[in-house]
């Protein structure tokens, strides 16, 4: 077994709540505070526990050299944070990180870009500021320069460009950074689809290359082709750490409405108001089992459970469908119901059923929010439950889409089945 | 926590001759600090392209958009000298103990300048700055370095403007000016303290850059820019060259301009100048810790 290139240990690290508003605090509140209270000031120091919070909790992990492993987690887990300490950003309050290598970190593209300065210029200073050496920007600098495409501004300055070519410039420099060790968060969430799958190509080479990464992102399809590994983060606490398919299925499994059951026994606290209670919403297979996982041309039924509690109320039912990247894929509402057309409902327990056919929407991780109301316009709804279920897509190459194709698909929230025709229009081409 | 923590034994170096690149032979290690650092040479050295680079952004940045462009680092002593001339020197009859008062002023004007620059834009720097230091690691001194480093480069430009000056009062040089040197190190030295100090207070108190500017002026009164030194009662002297800047200026004058030096001042100031960066870069060492936090 080789060593560890990244050896953490019982990594941790406090924040004081409302640590903005203390950065800003003005000579004069510190002066007061002191001449108030001139020792709790130094007792208190970081220690207080209702005032901070632990942004990171006890975290320990190895990473052996040229290893990819994904870091996951959702919004504010500390997953940032990680990176800030290895990055020598910030410093841990607890615990000790040591690396043996050459550490490059992209927390962002376009660290120390100035706008005044041209294409030209920028490169230089982006690159000093990731801590290339000048020799190695020169060497690199026509690669970068092509990859980015931006040959012909190279000598305008970057506030003139578009935020196109601003971007393609940013990761071109970044991705030319040659550490042993590379931090990346995020980067890949900018710039257009076509740009996104350039720089995970070039991510892709880096990890293939036997470097070691260390890779945090919310776009949990890059994160399964990308790493081998992945960690799961949650509340600051390392809770998983395994093969990246393995933590992407545990995480969409423990994240907040990541099960494809969401069941309310009581119907007193059940979600609604007290004419309309939601009761349950289950994910099925087209055989009626509850499943959280399907092939690309599976259909994917919602079933949405509710009370009515009084009579004589037209309602209905609608789901909204969200991208684990938080991009709506669709809405879609039973007004078009003709069994109900205009016709009032008896209190009762009801079920609606939405049918997503297969071969509609594109490989990925789905979640679910589910509006019921009993007034048509929906003014304010009576139900409304966000992120209740989730379900997500396994491209697996059997798609009837594909044809004889077996290479990779496009990204995109649809991957509909459209009709296509083509005819010979002549016989000379 | 789920599986697969892969145990290693020891935490020694890692050496793979069929590395493509070589690995570190000693780790970085990442911890809290206990208490006193010393402040890293070594990684200041490790990044001084970086130093270099931003030291030149700011000069590039400076004067783009300008019409007169780098011409405003000679115009600007100049206009002052001018003012300073036209209402000290002849309507207030500020004595100029023998010299010109243009020059007088002028001698005192461009090191004082450099030196207002200096901690002005230093004091701001890491501000100016945050959005590199909560994305990048280098060492933060780097930061309110190259804002004096940038003025230095302004600081030399405008001693062409005295050459100038001197040879139309015909004031000769003498072998004094092998003196200057040392003037200017001690000079940068005081600048490179007083704003790093005031860049590291005003991360966490904003207080700090906006006094900043009143405190410059009110000590530019307290030295002896616009009246020569020998205005203040011998007695009170010693006193007076507790303020660094008056054993520099002095300093910068008797080599420019052939005067006797005042070791004793200059010894005061130089013990100041000092202590002062000593205790600057200690207080930086122990705040820049949290700056990315704080900022």
């Amino acid at each position: 077994m080789n060593k560890p290139i990244i050896s953490v240990k019982n990594l941790s690290k406090q924040f004081r709540l409302g640590a903005t508003s203390y950065a800003n605090t003005s000579l004069r509140e510190a002066f007061a505070m002191r001449i108030r209270a001139p020792l709790r000031v130094r007792q208190n120091n970081g220690h207080d526990p209702e005032k901070t919070i632990w942004a990171l909790r006890d975290v320990s992990f190895d990473v052996e050299p040229g290893e990819a492993v994904g870091i996951i987690g959702r919004n504010g887990a500390g997953k940032s944070t990680l990176l800030k300490i290895l990055s020598r950003i910030t410093e841990p309050t607890s615990g000790r990180a040591e690396l043996y290598g050459r550490i490059g970190s992209l927390l962002e593209v376009g660290t120390g870009f100035h706008p005044e300065l041209t294409g030209r210029e920028n490169i230089f200073l982006n690159g000093a500021v990731l801590g290339m050496k000048r020799d190695e920007i020169n060497r690199k600098f026509d690669e970068i320069v092509a990859f980015a495409e931006i040959e012909r501004f190279l000598d305008t300055p970057v506030k003139r460009y578009s935020s196109g070519m601003y971007m393609r410039l940013a990761f071109a420099v970044a991705a030319h950074l040659d550490p042993e060790i590379l931090l990346v968060d995020e980067v890949l969430a900018v710039g257009d689809a076509q740009f996104q799958k350039k720089c995970l190509g070039k991510m892709k080479n880096v990890a293939q290359e036997g470097r070691t990464v260390l890779f945090v992102s919310h776009n949990l399809p890059s994160i399964v082709t990308l790493c081998r590994r992945a960690l799961f983060i949650s509340e600051g606490r390392l809770v998983a750490d395994g093969t990246a398919a393995a933590v992407v299925e545990k995480y969409l499994s423990e994240s907040a409405g990541g099960l494809p059951v969401a069941q309310w026994d009581d119907l007193e606290t059940a979600p609604g108001t007290k004419r309309l209670r939601l009761r349950s919403v289950r994910i099925l297979s087209e055989a009626g089992e509850v499943k959280s996982s399907f092939e690309m041309d599976d259909p994917i039924y919602v079933e949405i459970t509710y009370s009515l509690l009084r009579s004589g109320l037209e309602t209905n039912v609608g789901c909204h469908v969200y991208t684990y990247q938080g991009t709506l894929a669709f809405a879609s509402n039973d007004f078009h119901d003709t069994n109900w057309k205009d016709t009032t409902k008896e209190a009762g327990l009801y079920r609606s059923v939405c049918k997503i056919p297969g071969t509609f929407l594109n490989r990925g991780a789905y979640l679910l929010h589910i509006v019921v109301s009993a007034s048509y316009n929906f003014e304010p709804p009576d139900i409304f439950e966000k992120e209740v279920v989730a379900f997500e897509l396994v491209d697996n190459g059997q798609s009837e889409l594909r044809g004889r194709y077996t290479g990779e698909w496009y990204d995109g929230v649809l991957r509909p089945k459209l009709t296509w025709n083509t005819v010979r229009l002549s016989e000379n081409g | 926590m789920e599986t697969i923590v892969q145990q290693t034994a020891g935490d020694g170096p890692v050496s793979n001759p069929s590395e493509k690149t070589s690995l570190l032979r000693f780790p970085i290690v990442l911890e809290p600090t206990k208490s006193w650092m010393p402040i890293a040479l070594g990684d200041i050295w490790a990044y001084r392209e970086l130093l270099y680079f931003l030291m030149w952004r700011d000069l590039k940045v400076r004067y783009k958009q300008t019409m007169l462009g780098a011409a405003w680092v000679i115009m600007q002593p100049l206009v002052m000298t001018l003012v300073f001339t036209v209402f000290l020197g002849k309507l207030a009859r500020v004595p100029s103990a023998g010299l010109p008062y243009a020059l007088l002023v002028f001698s005192g004007l461009i090191p004082w300048m450099f030196f207002s620059s200096a901690v002005t834009t230093s004091g701001n720097s890491l501000v100016g700055n945050a959005h590199l230091i909560t994305k990048v690691y280098f060492p933060r001194l780097i930061v309110p370095m190259a804002a004096v480093g940038a003025r230095l480069v302004d600081f030399a430009i405008s001693f062409l403007v005295l050459g100038g000056l001197m040879y139309y009062y015909r004031i000769p040089l003498t072998s004094k000016i092998a003196i200057l040197p040392l003037f200017a190190v001690m000079l940068t030295a005081l600048a490179l303290a007083v704003g790093t100090l005031t860049s590291a207070w005003n991360v966490k108190y904003r207080d700090v850059g906006i006094i900043l500017p009143v405190l410059i002026q009110l000590w530019m009164f307290a030295s002896p820019i616009v009246y020569p030194v020998e205005i203040v009662p011998e007695r009170w002297r010693q006193l007076y060259a507790l303020n660094p800047m008056v054993g520099l200026i002095g300093g910068f004058r008797a080599a420019l301009l052939n005067r006797d030096l005042d070791w004793k001042a200059f010894a005061v100031s130089a013990v100041t100048t000092v202590l002062l960066l000593w205790y600057a870069l200690y207080d930086f060492r122990r705040m820049e810790r949290r700056f990315a936090d704080v900022v």
